[in-house]
């Protein structure tokens, strides 16, 4: 799925090649998403500054017992950083509060800059600790969980369809893509370029809405009568509840931390 | 336009989450069994094209195409737009966990408000017409979401404001950017397919 993003680019789940992952990926898929939102509430409950460092600790630590491509998924959260950098630099000028330096004449504050470092280090760890524990599942396994874990079986059913739809309406993007190219077209700033974007793009769904027809037409055939049977099952070992439990420890002793 | 964990204030955060479950209740009650397919592969190409690069000038931004998605969809956009936020920020790292609700209020909600403004305008007259309703529709939606992004940080402290001008100002080219691709795609479907709005997809 994740070629969308970039061409060869793999889920953290694809691109861990042959090697069997560590720890984490045995643990039982339910469990490690009830975990993610545990830990991601009591992170953003985090404000003191030590304790946000630990919690982000504890996501490398995670992301090294996952035996994930360390290198990619940094550079993944890192990719996040960078659409936030802006609100981050502004933050110092915008608070008031102990003058840190001036700078043309806006004075930037100490609060300002430990706020700015405080959601840095919230969005990191989060987002982070998000990717190792869920994001190293395969796309279809987070559908059969959050199923399990009661989500509405139309939003499960709907998830399904696009994970597995992703993939196909790409190449046929990167097709249309394509036969506009050998017609000679390069995009740039003007009216021509936008014109057969929107085409491109009304093209693209119109075949979307095509394609469903054909794809409810071939379920029914099939003896689709409105139900999607999810099969996968998942088990609880003494694993599950050992790593559950110490996540948890994790969680307490980082807000007794924050509130010392 | 992803907001992060952590900068929001909670009541934000917890008011946005149920403001959208709420949207996406309304827009799974929308869906009988029958529709699935054809909400799930428009979700799948909404988050395509939203990784499509458009120049604009030396550099370039990427599609959101929300109003397009209201305007199809209808209430089914809160679903099909969270589902597209989810995968976003578990498998691409992109925007949040706990900001997932108000994240997908701020795209999906200007997206049902296109549709229930223009919805009915851009079927109706000749496809010029429907096209140029079309992208003021586009160029609405976008518009809604950032302002709704600049109000969700606005009420989490004025410390903020700065940042949310910026990302307001920063979006304009993006406005007339989404507003020609909706138009034009919205003619294009008006002259390829004219059932396609007159039915309303999925109402």
């Amino acid at each position: 799925m994740a070629h969308a993003l970039e061409p060869q680019a793999k889920t953290l789940a694809e691109a861990g090649g042959s090697e069997p992952y560590g720890v984490i990926a045995d643990l039982d898929p339910r469990m490690r998403i009830a975990i993610t939102c545990l830990f991601a509430v009591v992170t953003v409950a985090l404000s003191s500054i030590p304790s946000l460092l630990t919690a982000l600790s504890v996501s490398i630590g995670l992301l090294l017992m996952s035996r994930l491509p360390i290198r990619r998924t940094l550079k993944r959260m890192a990719m996040m950083d960078s659409f936030i950098i802006f609100m981050l630099v502004l933050l110092p000028f915008s608070m008031h509060g102990d003058t840190m330096f001036t700078l043309f004449g806006f004075a930037a504050s100490w609060q300002g800059f430990w706020k700015a470092i405080e959601i840095a280090l919230t969005a990191n760890a989060v987002i982070l600790a998000l990717m190792v524990l869920v994001g190293s599942m395969e796309p279809v396994t987070l559908g059969h969980a959050l199923h399990k874990l009661r989500c509405p079986e139309v939003l499960v059913h709907l998830l399904m369809f696009t994970i597995r739809y992703i993939e196909v309406l790409r190449e046929e993007y990167l097709r249309l893509c394509g036969a506009m190219k050998v017609r000679g077209f390069r995009p740039g700033t003007n009216w021509h370029t936008y014109r057969s974007f929107g085409y491109l793009v009304g093209m693209m769904l119109i075949r979307a809405i095509e394609r469903s027809e054909r794809i409810l037409d071939a379920m029914k055939c099939r003896g689709f009568s409105g139900r999607l049977l999810l099969l996968q099952e998942f088990n609880l070992t003494r694993r599950d509840y050992w790593f559950a439990t110490m996540m948890c420890a994790i969680c307490v002793s980082l807000l007794i931390l924050d509130f010392q | 336009m992803h907001i992060v964990d952590g900068a929001l204030s909670n009541p934000v955060v917890i008011g946005g989450a149920i403001a959208a479950a709420g949207g996406i209740a309304m827009g799974l009650r929308s869906l009988d069994l029958d529709r699935i397919p054809t909400a799930g592969v428009l979700s799948a190409s909404f988050f395509v094209a939203s990784l499509i690069h458009v120049p604009i000038g030396p550099s370039s931004v990427h599609l959101i195409l929300n109003g397009l998605a209201g305007l199809l969809l209808g209430w089914a956009a809160f679903p099909a737009l969270f589902v597209g936020l989810l995968l976003q920020a578990v498998f691409f790292g992109f925007g949040g966990l706990t900001v997932l609700g108000i994240n997908t209020l701020n795209i999906a909600l200007p997206a049902v408000l296109t549709w229930m403004i223009f919805g009915r305008l851009i079927a109706r007259g000749s496809a010029i017409q429907g096209a140029i309703w079309g992208g003021i529709g586009g160029a609405f939606s976008i518009a809604a979401t950032t302002a709704f992004v600049a109000i969700s940080l606005a009420m989490s402290g004025d410390a903020f404001l700065p940042a949310a001008k910026l990302v307001f100002f920063a979006h304009i080219p993006v406005m007339g950017i989404e507003a020609m691709l909706t138009g034009f795609a919205v003619m294009l479907a008006r002259k390829v397919k004219p059932e396609l709005f007159k039915k309303a997809v999925l109402t």
